[in-house]
């Protein structure tokens, strides 16, 4: 039939359209979806979990519009030339500013992380989220892997300065998933499978070690960490409340602003950190495995990208990117369904507030553009 | 020294970096399943448990506390009430720790609404409670301190104004004694109540009826599912959250219908005003108190408003002991109304022959001692029988019948009358008196020479005086008994209770084992001599004076102190050394309706200052009801309860 010839050959030429012009800003189809779909989700949560708030909608509208920019900006222009050269720059800039931030900066929750710089305020440890993993393949560029004895112990140092400097906030949380998107380039640099099986036992005697020497009040706080339900009314409080509310949403969720332990309060930092655990009461099992699904798509076509990098630079920031990108998703849903310790971890681009969007998305821009502009490289 | 120079093999590195790439892809897919997992174990296996946990999240209970039950007179006159009151109160889970208690009450006494001295005893109840229980930390307070708690209430948190059904008695003082109070739930109540029973309630019955019938007057505490959010307040939203919930509405309590009559009530209290002392009256025909009146009263109004600890003191320390209720806990010698059943006791074991009359000198000299029993204020009586001996009171007479029947017999013989024992009224705190007996004397006393009866003691006891001890109840019971010939039931307060649903159950009447082994003609003469008293004898221009019935009637003077016969007839004598002034009466005397006990302290001769008020209240009953006003003893509509506030 003519309409239904007609309207196919229509949509095809809208999606080829729609490929053009992806295409022509450097970004990559299946990847921009996800991440479109996946904000979308953040979105219809946040206006949820605020409380229907407009102010705190307005703002992540604000964010979301510098983080596309930054993406979209550095997909088209940051070829990988220039991200190369840009990478130990980027991470000198960033130990400058932690340093300036641990003994001058803005207390904000009882720690030291925010930079106010008069228009903008920001954590210089959002900058170390990517520069920590790019100068790590930035160093192995130029370098045959695997890493010699001598590369790892620069690789460890280049991880360990600004780790430290996180620590010293105090910012555990953000520290260990910067020192892990290092420790990730170095295992994709090819890291003997020897080093890691022997790196097992001394990790576990440093640790009987630490514990054996331990304060009893030290040793307490540890366990608290490990299992906050001994402590209900703190840390526990938290996941407990957070159990409660995944659990009763069951497999079809309460309904959209339907969620008790939301919208009565009882789950804390509900449009932040515990997001995951509305999107469980109001949407139930089936939401919260669709945001998995989107999630494990993001990640895998992350690692499909870096994969066909061309060269060590462009594989290893790609494939950093991805896993990392993986471990604040473990992390965070870990923690909110109870099965990792409660660590100040947002659910990537869904949680509410700070710049960690912006990271991301630059993140993922970063991604695009080493693997749009392949071609360019030549080999 | 040889340098390796490693060669960059970009073939190589690619296919290591594929391969930890797919080992990777193959782990994050496995954690994410590990999640999933999770998610599947919270959400389907666990979820029952959750929801209803997150249901208990957002519920809470509240108390609906129930309407006490009014209390009302024969005819339906309210005696006891409920009003809105607005009293402060305070949430300890609001207040915050005991630190910022103790600076909340500091604040409060600093705003003058409650006094320093009091502070102890409200912190305790504070602490007794749960921490999210709204405290009353005063009662009722009136517009001019809640002008001032307004004034500084920004001042406060978790301490606010709350209106609350609160107990009110129209009538005052009226009747406190047999009403008794309600006041805030102590300590030591909280320890024995059902404490979901009083979720929500604040006050208790204490003494009198409002003690005795507190299971009926509280009636069933009710419940409410209120939304709430995490911090614990009540939110309006529902809907998906809780589509249903529960409102289970309280049972008001019972409504008690007392026996007394306010008209007669009111005269028995006119009678007393000013004295202390105490009258019962009782229809003797099914045990029903009729009035029941203590003086000095007190205003029950001002308990459950609160009595600061001052104003609780002044009442507890008064001279006249105002608390103390003299109907039911005031033990004296019975003085002459002992007589009527000395004479059937003689008459019983044939001791005496009621026509013979004995001479009377105004002293007795018992045979083989040499005491002397004198006669009271009446002087000598010459010869008289025995009808004459009860109605002018001849002491000399009974002397010396006492004398002969001997104590333990007299004992034996009145223990049925109800002489020593409770009367097993229907509200608490009724003491038995006292009656003595060469038997009790030997169990009493640890001293050998102290055990020992005198026959001395004997004597006495025929007029009333001695160990012998009783209350003014017992005596309206004595007179009800000697108005029954014998028969007599188990004095009650209330006669009828009428529950919620207005279903109205009379109170079942007690019957006690009746006296028995006298004959009627015994009977007979006993009667004679108390019509006498009030037709020729000692109380006839008292209580007999004008009467359009007939009344039975014997007068009484128990001696508190004592003093020689020239003393005790001088006004020198200390107003509280002078003897108590009694008189038992019943009427109409051919079938009677009321059977009456007045006991005045310290009113010297029986006649004088008892009989009147005896006469007034046996008027008040016997010509009203003549009149044929309100004879009905159904009660008429009761007005309703209010519904409870919160």
């Amino acid at each position: 039939m003519i309409s239904d010839d007609f309207s196919e050959s229509r949509a095809r030429r809208t999606l080829t359209a729609g490929g053009r012009i992806l295409r022509a800003l450097s970004m990559d189809g299946p990847l921009t979806g996800a991440l479109a779909a996946i904000i979308a989700i953040s979105f219809l949560v946040v206006y949820s979990a605020s409380g229907q708030n407009l102010n705190v909608m307005e703002h992540h509208l604000a964010n979301l519009g510098v983080a596309v920019t930054a993406m979209m900006f550095i997909a088209r222009f940051a070829t990988p030339q220039y991200l190369r050269l840009f990478a130990p720059i980027a991470y000198a800039l960033g130990i400058v500013l932690l340093i300036v931030v641990d003994f001058t900066g803005h207390v904000g929750k009882g720690a030291q992380r925010w930079l106010d710089i008069g228009f903008i305020r920001f954590q210089p440890s959002e900058i170390m989220k990517l520069a920590v993993p790019m100068v790590c393949a930035w160093y192995m560029h130029e370098r045959a892997q695997p890493p010699t004895f001598k590369d790892l112990l620069i690789l460890v140092l280049l991880i360990a300065i600004p780790t430290a400097l996180i620590v010293k906030q105090p910012d555990l949380g953000t520290a260990l998933l910067i020192a892990t998107s290092g420790l990730i380039v170095i295992l994709l640099a090819g890291l003997q499978v020897w080093i890691i099986l022997a790196s097992i036992p001394v990790i576990a005697g440093a640790a009987w070690a630490g514990w054996h020497f331990m304060h009893e009040y030290q040793r307490q706080r540890v366990l608290t960490f490990l299992n906050p339900q001994n402590d209900p009314l703190g840390t526990g409080y938290h996941i407990i409340q957070s159990q409660i509310a995944i659990g009763s949403g069951g497999v079809f969720g309460k309904g959209y602003m339907n969620g008790s332990q939301a919208q009565l309060e009882f789950l804390p930092e509900r449009s932040t950190d515990f997001i995951f655990a509305v999107i469980g009461e109001e949407f139930g099992l089936l939401g919260q495995l669709l945001v998995l699904i989107l999630y494990g798509l993001i990640i895998g076509r992350a690692l499909y990208m870096a994969m066909q990098g061309q060269d060590t630079f462009a594989r290893l920031t790609g494939g950093a990117i991805a896993l990392s990108f993986f471990v604040y998703v473990f992390v965070n849903s870990g923690m909110v369904s109870g099965i990792l310790p409660v660590v100040g971890v947002p659910l990537p681009l869904i949680s509410y507030g700070g710049t960690s969007m912006v990271t991301l998305l630059a993140g993922f821009g970063i991604l695009m553009s080493l693997h749009s502009h392949r071609k360019l490289v030549g080999s | 020294m040889v340098r390796r120079v490693r060669i960059k093999d970009h073939y190589a590195e690619q296919r290591i970096f594929s391969i930890r790439g797919i080992v990777a892809g193959v782990a994050v897919a496995l954690l994410l399943l590990t999640v999933a997992g999770r998610l599947f174990y919270l959400q389907v296996l666990r979820h029952a448990y959750y929801a209803e946990l997150s249901q208990g999240n957002r519920v809470r209970i509240d108390p609906i506390p129930p309407s006490r039950g009014l209390i009302l007179d024969r005819r339906g006159v309210v005696l006891a009430e409920n009003l809105p009151a607005f009293q402060l109160e305070l949430v300890r889970e609001q207040v915050g720790r005991e630190p910022a208690i103790d600076a909340a009450l500091a604040q409060l006494v600093s705003i003058k609404l409650l006094e320093k001295e009091d502070l102890p005893g409200i912190k305790r109840s504070i602490l007794s409670h749960k921490i999210y229980e709204s405290v009353p930390v005063k009662l009722q307070l009136n517009e001019e301190e809640m002008a001032r708690f307004a004034l500084h209430r920004h001042e406060f948190i978790g301490v606010d104004i709350r209106t609350r059904l609160t107990r009110h008695y129209p009538f005052g003082p009226v009747a406190v004694h047999a009403i008794g109070y309600v006041s805030a739930i102590s300590e030591s109540d909280l320890s024995r109540i059902d404490s979901a029973e009083y979720a929500g309630t604040t006050l208790i019955g204490k003494l009198g009826v409002e003690g005795s019938y507190e299971h009926d007057l509280h009636g069933t505490a009710g419940y409410r599912q209120v939304l709430v959010n995490a911090a614990g307040r009540p939110v309006e939203r529902q809907g998906a959250f809780t589509p249903h919930l529960e409102t289970h509405p309280s049972v008001a309590g019972s409504d008690l219908i007392l026996g007394i009559d306010m008209r007669v009530q009111r005269v028995a209290e006119e009678g007393l005003a000013g004295k202390r002392g105490a009258v019962v009256a009782i229809d003797p025909r099914n045990g029903d108190v009729v009035a029941l009146a203590s003086t000095p009263e007190f205003d029950p109004n001002g308990f459950a408003r609160g009595l600061s600890v001052s104003q609780f003191n002044a009442l507890q320390n008064d001279i006249d002991k105002p608390l103390l209720n003299r109907a039911l806990r005031g033990a004296y010698p019975s003085g002459s109304t002992i007589k009527p059943a000395i004479a059937l006791a003689g008459l019983t074991y044939h001791l005496v022959n009621p026509n013979k009359p004995e001479f009377c000198a105004g002293v007795f000299h018992l045979p083989g001692s040499r005491l002397q029993f004198r006669e009271g204020k009446t002087g000598r009586h010459g010869y008289m029988d025995l009808e004459h001996a009860i109605a002018k009171s001849c002491d000399v007479y009974f002397y010396g019948l006492a004398a002969t029947i001997g104590a333990q017999r007299i004992a034996d013989f009145l223990a049925p009358f109800g002489y020593g024992r409770l009367t097993g009224i229907d509200i608490g705190g009724e003491k038995p008196g006292l009656l003595p007996s060469p038997e009790w004397k030997k169990k009493a006393f640890k001293r050998a020479a102290d055990q020992v009866w005198f026959p001395g003691e004997t004597v006495n006891f025929g007029v009333g005086q001695g160990y012998l001890l009783v209350t003014p109840l017992q005596l309206a019971h004595v007179a009800a008994v000697l108005a029954e010939r014998g028969k007599s039931y188990r004095p009650r307060l209330v006669a009828t209770v009428r529950d919620a649903t207005g279903h109205f159950e009379k109170v079942a009447v007690v019957t006690n084992p009746p006296v028995q082994g006298v004959s009627e003609a015994d009977w007979d003469i006993v009667l004679k001599g108390m019509i006498g008293a009030t037709t020729y004898g000692t109380a006839a221009y008292t209580a007999g004076k004008g009467a359009s019935y007939t009344i039975a009637g014997k007068t009484g003077t128990a001696q508190v102190f004592t003093v020689s016969r020239a003393e005790r007839l001088t006004d020198k004598v200390s107003e509280r050394l002078k003897d108590h002034s009694w008189f038992i009466a019943y009427a109409p005397a051919e079938a009677p309706e009321i059977a009456v006990a007045v006991l005045v302290e310290n009113g010297g001769f029986g006649s004088a200052v008892a009989a009147p008020i005896a006469r007034k209240v046996m008027d008040a009953w016997i010509l009203d009801r003549d009149r044929g006003a309100a004879r009905s003893t159904v009660p008429p509509p009761v007005p309703p309860n209010p519904s409870p506030k919160t």
